[in-house]
């Protein structure tokens, strides 16, 4: 049926301005504004009732926009994620995406329930938590810049790059 | 040598490189 391509694609698109969205918001906003949060003791709001929402609706867009992108590509799917001949720019792109989710869920999320106080652990184990979680959010800033210029490919990197 | 993803331009540098070389991975090996 024509319409689960035209849903998937939109549904794709929103679900994935969420996930990079947020993705963006940790880096250049939470990040710093907790630092700055920390030397003043107002810290606590961010972590307690700004931060789990955040990773909530961050984990889960991370699924929807995987699923909607899989949907998306459809019998396309397997020729993209073995780099078939014709599909190695989109293929590309989503293994980046799959490695983003595969950090969001893995390490990411694991890590920051540790910091936030959501699992037990000691003072140690949370400052190691919060560098693990904060450099493989950075990893993931980082792939969604090849991520972003291979999937948002399309007829301009076909003309300009021979993509 | 310091973690170039310590800070954002460092990220962000990354980013830029890691999209070239796959860029030209791309365009030459599997294009």
């Amino acid at each position: 049926m024509d319409l689960v391509p035209v849903l998937a694609r939109w549904l794709h698109f929103l679900a994935g301005i969420m996930w990079v969205g947020l993705l963006y918001y940790f880096n250049f906003v939470q990040v710093p504004a907790l630092k700055a949060a920390g030397a003043d003791g107002t810290a606590a709001g961010i972590t307690r009732h700004v931060a789990p929402r955040a990773l909530l609706y961050f984990r889960w867009s991370a699924v929807v926009t995987w699923l909607a992108g899989a949907a998306l590509l459809g019998g396309n799917f397997v020729p993209a994620f073995t780099l078939a001949k014709g599909f190695a720019g989109i293929g590309i792109g989503a293994w980046l995406g799959t490695i983003m989710l595969f950090n969001v869920w893995a390490v990411i999320w694991p890590n920051q329930q540790k910091v936030l106080g959501m699992k037990p652990a000691s003072d140690e184990e949370k400052n190691r938590a919060r560098r693990v979680a904060l450099l493989t959010s950075r990893i993931n800033m980082m792939l969604s810049m090849p991520m972003l210029f291979f999937m948002a490919g399309g007829l301009t990197h076909k003309a300009a790059l021979g993509l | 040598m310091k973690n170039p993803l310590d800070s954002i331009w460092g990220t962000i540098v990354s980013g830029l490189v890691l999209t070239v070389v796959l860029y030209l991975a791309v365009k030459n090996l599997l294009g």
